[in-house]
């Protein structure tokens, strides 16, 4: 896909272009004290420095968050959608992993 | 081998009936994604190219008040167009062959940014019209199919609602003052209210695309829709402000229970959308100049980058 577009562009540009295409880092933020961290986006940046300043200025505008946690996206591994299935569907039947799966009295307190 | 390929589009449409977002990895049609691609990349150009009519009223804001509003603004729509690009980059396209789509002049951004803003009154304009407009637009779009757009979409609109604000007030403040001051209002209004209707693209019947983008869930609403429920609501804006909508035909209808409105220039569109409105060249010469003015940063950032790793690497063995 990209190939075909870089096709409209002059060499120039192109040459340019390869040099300065920064890491594409995502972004957690933890929002508030006691609260785990939370994937809000993500961003360029040449470093992990400028990955967590670039941070600050686009996803905490507004006071959003007290922590931020920078990744380079290449870093992150993540399961396969197709896969779903083999991975998800063996916890499907096994609702005695619930507590409302036990039947107690009402009269039962405190458990 | 058809017959797969046509259950993985009837699996896909599925999931989009039952109202699942579509996730980055997910499979999906070739052409959902492009009209993503598409739709998400001209939504974050028009962001960025957005900040240049109003840019240029931040050095001329009429005191501290406006202007740090103004500059807090044009800052949030770096943001938005931030987030944007980030949402398009998820569906295989990557950051700079979006910036070389839009400085070929490939990719289009909205055509309102091509208009002039001379005035003071034309910021109040903007805040009012053209961001009112856009947040009809944008509202719906946080329920859209794809999930990372429409995850920045909900960003986008929590901080989209004090523009709007922000561009009224400079309008009261307008209706409240000098007879120069009130004509300075009625005239931005009258330059920005149909460019603003026109924000809403070309009519249902010549919007061959819109059919597709609502059964994928992408678009909520036609853009015919979207253009009535601003003309029902700017009318009764409008008369807080006490100015008149540049319309002669614009009348309530009792049995439709919405104002009639006149018909759209729909020339001027397609002459703007073709690249001569008023200013396409300068604000695409805009944003080519910052793009090529900014290259030795970008290449000084990533020298600097690759220096301070090499020496932590080097200290590492060392140590």
């Amino acid at each position: 896909m990209n190939t075909c577009a870089h096709e409209h562009l002059n060499t120039f540009t192109q040459q340019k272009n390869m040099k300065s295409n920064w890491p594409l880092w995502e972004v957690f933020i933890r929002s508030k004290q006691g609260l785990s961290h939370k994937h809000v986006g993500s961003l360029h940046a040449a470093d992990e420095e400028m990955a967590i300043q670039n941070a600050r200025d686009v996803y905490t505008r507004r006071n959003e968050g007290i922590s931020i946690w920078v990744v380079e996206s290449k870093h992150i591994t993540a399961s396969n959608p197709d896969e779903s299935e083999s991975l998800y569907d063996p916890a499907n039947d096994k609702v005695y992993r619930h507590p409302t799966f036990y039947d107690l009295p009402d009269s039962l307190k405190h458990i | 081998m058809k017959d797969n390929h046509i259950s993985l589009e009837d699996k896909f449409q599925a999931t989009i009936d039952a109202e699942v977002k579509i996730e980055p990895k997910d499979w999906m049609p070739d052409k959902y994604r492009k009209t993503l691609i598409r739709q998400i990349s001209q939504h974050a150009h028009s962001e960025i190219v957005g900040m240049l009519p109003e840019g240029r009223w931040i050095t001329r804001a009429p005191n501290l008040r406006r202007k740090v509003a103004l500059l807090a603004k044009v800052q949030d729509e770096a943001g938005h167009g931030l987030y944007l690009y980030s949402a398009c980059e998820t569906l295989g396209i990557d950051r700079d062959t979006l910036f070389e789509q839009l400085h070929s002049g490939k990719a289009k951004y909205s055509s309102i940014f091509n208009y002039p803003t001379i005035s003071w009154a034309d910021i109040g304009a903007i805040g009012w019209l053209v961001d009112g407009a856009a947040i009809m637009n944008q509202v719906p779009l946080c329920r859209c199919s794809y999930g990372p757009y429409a995850r920045a979409m909900v960003r986008v609109c929590k901080e989209e609602s004090f523009h709007q604000r922000q561009g009224f007030e400079i309008l009261l403040t307008l209706s409240r003052g000098t007879d120069e001051q009130k004509r300075m209002l009625q005239n931005a209004i009258d330059r920005w209210w149909w460019p603003s209707m026109m924000m809403f693209g070309p009519s249902d019947g010549d919007s061959p695309n819109t059919q597709q983008s609502m059964k994928w869930k992408i678009k909520r609403f036609t853009n015919d829709e979207l253009r009535q429920k601003f003309v029902d609501v700017c009318y009764e804006q409008a008369k807080v402000l006490n100015v008149t909508l540049p319309d002669p035909d614009i009348k309530w209808n009792e049995e439709r229970g919405h104002y009639d409105f006149g018909e759209i220039n729909w020339d001027e569109f397609w002459n703007v959308v073709k690249g001569n409105g008023p200013c396409n060249k300068q604000r695409l010469n805009a944003r080519r100049k910052a793009w090529e003015d900014g290259a030795w940063v970008r290449e000084a950032a990533v020298a600097y980058a690759e220096k301070k790793a090499a020496r932590k690497a080097n200290q590492t063995k060392v140590a």
